[in-house]
């Protein structure tokens, strides 16, 4: 009797522990890979700027022929390991690097997502960005599964010229 | 209909204004696709059903928005926002809002 108990305790450590693993070496390596992504989008978008700014002259943008509402949205979620980590930071405090990362790729996912419908339509700027965040899905404990970012905005398309 | 989260419509003139339009919409999650979602939470990464399940609904809530617009002779809402609140466990509401105005043309 003490013997299967020992042995399914030693199971259940080492589904645990390859649950971790598993989290960590995919995670790694799907968070690089999107980085690596996201720079390089960030890049090729640069000259289609996304502006936070509310106030508008609206002579100034006598050039402007239509606007459009565009929007952007990801869901993304933490890998196991770094939900272990984040609980073991909870204990002490302090700053949680792995939420962090999370939050950062989503909103500029969000806003590349957001970007990218703007140059679909022709506009050469965003105007009035906003962000909405929230969590949609809360694992145990209500600790964070995962968080959805939606970036929106009113894209500014110009006249073509000659007209 | 034109749709601006601006307080104007840049080169046009606001004739008036109809007030407050709002639509929204309501989504559970599905059982399918929150299987896999569990299984994307243990790797992390993007949950791309759970993107396209609040991206749709989010247009819903728009086009709702817009009926409710066209509704009262609007031909534009400005100054629009969304907004996202989880109502229950596993369902979402997804709910855009702005002011209904007549612009020139």
């Amino acid at each position: 009797m003490h013997d299967s108990q020992a042995i399914s305790g030693l199971l259940q450590l080492i589904f645990f522990i390859a649950l971790l693993g598993l989290g960590f070496g995919i995670g790694r390596y799907q968070e690089k890979r999107h980085y690596k992504s996201i720079r390089k989008r960030e890049k090729s978008l640069s000259a289609l700027p996304a502006i936070a700014a509310k106030v508008v002259d609206p002579y100034s943008f006598a050039n402007t022929a239509e606007t459009h509402l565009v929007m952007g949205n990801v869901v993304i979620s933490v890998d196991y390991f770094k939900r272990f980590v984040a609980g073991l930071r909870n204990l002490v405090g302090g700053r949680v690097r792995s939420y962090e990362t999370l939050i950062d790729r989503a909103r500029r996912e969000a806003v590349l997502r957001m970007k990218e419908e703007a140059r679909r339509l022709g506009a050469n700027l965003v105007f009035n960005v906003k962000f909405e965040t929230s969590s949609i899905s809360k694992g145990r404990k209500q600790t964070i599964g995962s968080v959805e970012v939606l970036a929106y905005g009113t894209a500014f398309v110009p006249k073509k010229p000659g007209r | 209909m034109l749709l601006s989260n601006l307080e104007i419509i840049p080169g046009r003139r606001i004739t008036k204004h109809l007030g407050l339009v709002q639509g929204s919409s309501v989504r559970a999650k599905h059982v399918g696709r929150d299987m896999m979602a569990s299984l994307k939470n243990l790797v992390g990464g993007e949950l791309s059903g759970y993107t396209e399940l609040l991206q749709e609904s989010r247009e819903e809530a728009i086009s709702r928005m817009i009926a409710q617009a066209s509704a009262t002779g609007a031909n534009a809402v400005i100054n629009i926002r969304l907004s996202t609140s989880s109502i229950a466990q596993g369902a979402a509401e997804l709910l855009a809002y702005g002011t209904a105005v007549i612009v020139e043309e």
